[in-house]
Parts: C-alpha cells; structure tokens; sequence
C-alpha cells in the first residue's frame, strides 16, 4: 500500500498546477480533482469547435442544396486514392493515440507510450504528405477557383472553394495537434516520467480524436459525393 | 510586518487591526512584468479594465464625431466616406473590445473566484493568454483604422465587405476573429472554474446570481463565437484568396452570410446583458437590503435566455428575404425570450419592496439600468413584430432600442458593478457625492441623446446616412446634446476614480455591509484571495434575516470584519 500511495503522491505532486495545488485537500485528490478539471476544459473547447466545423458543415449543406450537380460534377474530380488513403492514415493515428494514453495510465508501458505517440505523430505527418501531393495534383488540374478553372459548372468553383478553405482549415488543426504531441514526446524524453498519468496527454489526445472525427465528416463530403452512380 | 503605511501591499484600512497578514495582490511585484506576466486573475482583470477603458475612449471618440457630423442636416464635418469609417469605428471597438469583454473580463475574471471560494480561475495561464489575444485583436484592428479605415460598418455585410469595399476589411476582420478565441479561452476557464472550484458549502443554488450570469454568458461565448469565427475566415478568404463563397455572381448565396453573422450576433447582446444583469443582482439586494426575490425562477431565467437567445436571430433579417413561415416563427421566438427578461425585471422591483433603499451611487447606477433596460426591452418587442420592424427597419428606431439595451442598461450595470466592487479592487473609496451626480447625468444625458431616435427612427429617418432632410434636425441637435452631456458624464469617473486611487479613503474590508463571500477577505485581497478555508453556510443575499423586524440592520458597517 504504502509504495503505491507514494507513487501516487510523488505523481500527484509532479503534475499539481496552480490554482489545483491550493486547494487545501491531499495530493492525490487535488490531482484527481486538476486532471478532471483539464478533461472537462478540454471538452468544453470541443464542443465550441462542433460549432465552428457546425458552421463550416452548414455552410456546405446549403450551397449542396443549391447546386446538387454541380458539386456531385466537382466532387468527382477530387483524388478518391489519396482521399482513402489519408483516411486510413487518421484512423489509424486515432487508434495509436488511444492505446498511447491508456498506457501512460502504467508506469511500466513508458515504452509503450512513446512508442505510440511516435507513431500518432509519424502518421500525422504522412497524412500532410500526402495533402501535400494532393494538393499539388489539383493545383496542375486547375482547380483552383479563379480565371483558369478547369470546369465549366458554375457552382463547381463554389465546392472547390470549399474543398480547399476546409480542407487547409483541417490542416492548421492536424498540425496544431502534431505540435501538441511532438511537445509531449520531446519533454517526456527530457524528464522521463512525465507522461505518467499526465493530464496534458489526455487533453491532447482527446484534441487529437477531434481532428479526426472532423476528417471523418469530410471525406464522405469531398470524395464521395457523385461517385455513387 | 511593519505596521500600516501609505504603501498598497499593507493593511487596507488603518483603524483595522494589523493581524499580521499577507500582502495584497496589489503589493505582490511592483515591475512592469510582475503585471505582464502575472496569472493573478485579480492582476489580469486590471489589465483588461485598462484596455478596455482604453477601447471605449476610442470609441466614444468616433460616437463623438458621428453625433458632431449630425447636427446638421448637411455633410460639414466629415464627408461620406469619412462619416463610413466613423460609425464602423465606433461599431466595432465598442462591440468586439468593450462592450463584449467589459463585464465578464474585468469583474468577472476578479469576483468569480472571490464569489464562489476559489484561489484562481481554473487555468490561470489561459487566462493571461486571453488577454493578449484580446489585445492582438485589438491592435490589429486599430492598425486597420490607422492604415486607412473600414467602412463597412461593424455588421461587415457581403458582399459589399467581400467584393466592393477598398478599405482595409481584411486586417479589421482579423483582428475580431483573434479577439474571438480570447473570448473563447475566457469562457472555457469560467465554466470549468465554477465547476471545479467551489469551495465547500457553495452549491449550484447558492451561487450568486453574478456567478451564474458569468456562467450563462460563458455558454454564449463557448458555443456563438466559433459560428462567428468561421464566418470571419470566410470572409478573409473571399476577399484575399478569392474563394467564391457569398458571391452572389458566382453561385454564392450572401444571405447565409447574414444567418452565420446574426447566429453569433444576436447571442452576443445577451453576451452583453446577462453580466449586467448579475451586477444588477448583487447591487439591488444590497442597497435594498433584500434576500433576491425569486432566487431559482433568477437562475432559470438566466439559462433560459442564454439557450433562447440562440434562437432568435432571425429577427434581423426580416427584410432580408425570408420566408412568412420563418419570420413568424422567429418572431415568436423573439416575443418568448422577452418572458424570462420580464421575470427578472419583475423580481428586482419585488425585491426592492419594502426594502430599506439607500441611493448610494452604485444603486443609481442600478435603478437607471431598471428602466432603461425596460425602455429598451419593450422597444424590442415592437422590432420583433414583423410589420412595425418592416416600417422602422435601419432606422434610427433600431439604433435607439439597441443602444437602450447595450449602453443604456450594460453601461450602467457596468459603472453600477464599477463603483460597488471599487474598494474591494482598489482599497480606496471614491467621493461618493461626485459618483452621485456622474449617475444621474449619465442617466440624464443618455436619455437626452437616444429618445429622440426613436421618434427620428419613427418618422423615417434611415441610419448610417451623414446627410438627412432638414425636418429631422430638432431631433438629431437634440440627441447630440446629449452627447455632449454623456460624454462629460463617462469622463467624470474616469477623474474621480482616478483622483480615489491616490487621495481616496482606505476602504473598509465590507464597506457596504454586504454579504457576498468576496467581501469576506481583505480590500485589496491577498493573492490567494482569503486567509482560511472559505465554507459557505448559507443562501446568497443573507440580507435581512426573517423574523428580524424592519430598519435594525446598519446598511453601512461601522467597522469591517474578518470572518
């Protein structure tokens, strides 16, 4: 009991913030009650980012409702590969995020941990490459909106618009996020331990499921529309 | 310690006792980066009260112009173009950077902890993070007016913002956008502070009404500005990259621009009036001497004018094209979230009867937010009508009612909370006899300067024009004198205030005999806020006990008191 009640304490003590670690209660609940603080906060911020992606998913459904052919024309022009295969790369990233956090809750899985967070961010990486090629490829398929469109549908330069102010949206996020975890590796390797029942990993985590749910949403949207016939 | 001297961080009041007690916050670092730097919530509300004191000169000063251009009926002080930028100015500094963040950023962010028991806010880091947010927008967009101006008024309507205007929009509306997440960042930290860090004792129903305004206002901020947010990147991209979004020549529909804006918009003026109304709360009962009346229907009307408000936003588009079935619908909507602000009117005039009422300066304050907030509320139900708001659509009517409900009655509650929370902010106590007439001229010239609108609006007179037929002009010199005469009332505690910080009396730790939790710690409190383990015993508003008989409770204390 006593070894594993100074784990805890010595973890607790590692990671109080203030005002947490004032709150006159032992270490261990004022950590308890810190780390359920961050997840909330965290969640908070989630659901005012459903409203921003909301918006952006409106703004979508109300011009598909004006131009349903024209966007099912466009979206047919969108890379379905690279579409697929960037999808495959999050899910997987999400997967390796979640056993990342479940195993910084062991203090024996530190490997583990970093491992899989090493992974989530690789992953991460190789869905910008490949955005990358994508984006390349549309930019010599002109189908950036402007003088040399490459399609003649009025409203397809309104989906390609779309297309690219969403998909970058999504990016600066995934990005943010690659941040977030890279930061988390780089100090856990400074100060081995750290990660230990962090709470910062679990708020960053949980960001990372979001960004993941938004692609989600997205590929059916870009990719799919127009492609069922 | 060495006794009371003149220095801040020492003992609040002389005839207090020296226990031997820790500084103040105001006493912790006297460096310019002790407050640059600090993740005091009491330390970070002084530094927004600073800008946002800073932003509504700014913006007053454009209002001042504006009126000046209007006193007569022809364009002598500035031309069209000029008087454009004025009114956008105005529009956007006093909506984004002072009437949005001015109550929950600088007497939220100080009393919120205090209220409820707390050391901090939940994450004192984001806290001070919003504040630069805050000011990075707001620079960006006094860069825009430096470079140029904006004329698009603070609506940024496409597809003029988009497409026709050759000011500096783009900088402009950036700077909102960032100004956006500070808000954001405030209201995440509000939320998970009240519900991680009450201290023992304080129950949901036993928050204070400020804190639960606090509350419902962080809902507004949390869940309405991403929906603005998106539509500011929006507008960013059609005008810099191009991107054919609201474009109506290219397939964009501009209306869903204005669905996107007032979604946020129309929950923004209950970001607005929601605070002022928690200041409202506190300052009634206490200078009534009255436990609130209604206490639970206070707190439901609160959260059901938070949740009600996002569905109202219609109403700003009736003449915009829109379906009969919609704007009826919005219409009612609009009646129906008038029921709730109804019932806290009501509950505050309850609570003052047979209330022993002192007029001190805090509660002039209040009692002019009573009307005016009933002015402009009722006001608002004749705009929710579908055929008078056809008639008096972007008239002076419209500028009038909502300059009741944001001026009008979040100002006052504003200075109200200003005046009440001084020395516990400051440990200084203002003149009280100037803090008097300041409220009554505010109240005066106020009236002066936006009731005759309604009867220009009426007649017909259209808004944002520089130039307007000479039969309006008994009305327009009638409001610019009140102009004059409002503008000599803001200035006025800007003075008195500042004369208090330095010449002022100590302030007493309870000065009001009030019963809040923050007025049992130390004027100025310490860093941590109170000395012990703050438990909470009882109800809010602790006035007046019942079975006491009338008039043998002191409304001033004779002495402060550490408990």
């Amino acid at each position: 009991m006593s070894a594993r009640g100074d784990l805890a304490e010595r973890t607790a003590e590692r990671h109080l913030r203030e005002p947490w670690d004032e709150l006159r209660l032992p270490a261990t609940r004022a950590f308890r009650s810190q780390r359920a603080g961050a997840t909330f906060g965290m969640w908070i911020f989630l659901a005012s980012e459903v409203l921003f992606f909301g918006a952006l998913f409106l703004l979508y459904t109300a011009l598909r409702l004006e131009h349903s052919a024209d966007f099912a024309v466009a979206a047919r022009e969108t890379n379905i590969v690279y579409g697929t295969l960037n999808t495959a790369l999050l899910l997987t990233s999400g997967m390796t995020a979640a056993v990342a956090v479940q195993a910084s809750e062991r203090e024996d899985l530190r490997r583990l941990t970093l491992l899989c967070l090493a992974a989530t961010v690789a992953l991460g990486l190789a869905f910008m490459v490949v955005k990358g090629l994508e984006y390349r490829e549309d930019i010599e398929k002109h189908l950036v909106p402007g003088a040399h469109f490459a399609l003649k549908e009025r409203a397809t330069q309104l989906f390609f618009g779309f297309y690219w102010l969403s998909t970058s949206i999504h990016a600066i996020h995934l990005a943010i996020g690659i941040g977030l975890l890279t930061r988390l590796i780089w100090r856990e390797w400074r100060s081995p331990g750290l990660l230990f029942k962090s709470p910062q990993l679990e708020v960053a985590t949980l960001y990372w499921g979001f960004v993941d749910l938004v692609w989600i949403v997205l590929y059916p949207m870009l990719y799919l529309d127009g492609r069922s016939a | 310690m060495s006794g009371a001297s003149s220095d801040a961080s020492s003992l609040a009041n002389p005839r207090e006792l020296d226990l031997g007690l820790p500084v103040s916050y105001l006493g912790e670092g006297h460096s310019v980066a002790s407050w640059l730097f600090t993740t005091d919530h009491k330390r970070i509300a002084i530094l927004y009260a600073l800008s946002i004191t800073f932003f509504f000169f700014i913006g007053g000063a454009a209002a001042t112009l504006v009126r000046l251009e209007l006193f007569t009926p022809q364009g002598d002080v500035v031309g069209a173009d000029h008087y454009n930028k004025l009114f956008s100015l105005h529009g956007i500094v006093m909506v984004w950077f002072f009437l949005i963040p001015s109550i929950p950023t600088t007497m939220g962010n100080f009393l919120l902890p205090l209220m409820i028991g707390a050391r901090d806010l939940a994450f004192p880091k984001l806290n001070l993070i919003s504040w630069y947010l805050n000011i990075a927008g707001g620079l960006l967009t006094l860069a825009a007016v430096l470079a140029g101006g904006i004329d698009t008024g603070w609506t940024f309507y496409v597809p003029y913002s988009t497409v026709f205007s050759n000011t500096f929009v783009t900088l402009a509306v950036l700077g909102v956008f960032v100004s956006g997440f500070s808000t954001i960042a405030t209201g995440v930290n509000f939320i998970a502070t009240v519900h991680y860090l009450r201290a023992p004792g304080m129950t949901w129903f036993r928050l204070p009404l400020f804190v639960w305004s606090m509350y419902t206002t962080s809902l507004i901020f949390v869940l309405a500005t991403p929906v603005l947010a998106l539509t500011l990147i929006l507008v960013i991209a059609e005008r810099t990259f191009g991107l054919p979004i609201f474009d109506p020549a290219r397939g964009g529909d501009p209306i869903l621009f204005q669905h996107l804006f007032w979604f946020y918009s129309h929950p923004a003026v209950y970001i607005m009036i929601l605070p002022a109304m928690g200041v409202i709360s506190e300052v009634i009962t206490c200078y009534a001497r009255r436990r609130i009346f209604g206490y639970s229907f206070m707190v439901y009307a609160l959260v059901a004018i938070a949740v009600i408000g996002f569905f109202t936003w219609g109403h700003h588009m009736f003449t915009s094209g829109m379906s009969p079935f919609a704007a009826l619908v919005f219409s009612f909507l609009s009646f129906i979230v008038a029921v709730p602000s109804a019932i806290k009117v009501f509950n505050w005039t309850a609570t003052l009867y047979r209330g022993q009422i002192g007029f001190e300066s805090p509660m002039l304050y209040g009692l002019g937010f009573l009307g005016l907030f009933t002015m402009g509320g009722l006001t608002g139900l004749f705009l929710a009508s579908v055929p008078i708001d056809v008639h008096v659509q972007d008239t002076y009517f419209v500028v009038a009612h909502f300059h009741y409900i944001m001026v009008g009655a979040s100002v006052s509650a504003y200075f109200a909370g200003l005046h009440f929370w001084w020395p516990k902010v400051t440990g200084r106590m203002y003149p009280e006899s100037w803090a008097r007439f300041a409220a009554l001229l505010m109240f005066f010239g106020f009236n002066l300067t936006f009731f005759p609108q309604f009867i220009a609006g009426y007649l017909g007179m259209p808004r944002r024009y520089y130039a307007y037929p000479p039969e309006f002009q008994v009305w327009n010199v009638l409001s610019s004198s009140g102009a004059a005469v409002l503008a000599v009332a803001y200035l006025m505690p800007l003075g008195y205030l500042t004369w208090s910080l330095f010449f002022g009396a100590r302030a007493l730790n309870d000065p009001w005999n009030a019963s809040g939790l923050e007025w049992r710690t130390t004027s100025p409190p310490p860093r941590q806020n109170f000395f012990g383990n703050p438990q909470v015993l009882a109800p809010p508003y602790d006035y007046h006990p019942e079975a006491t008989p009338p008039g043998d409770e002191p409304r001033i204390a004779e002495e402060g008191a550490l408990t």
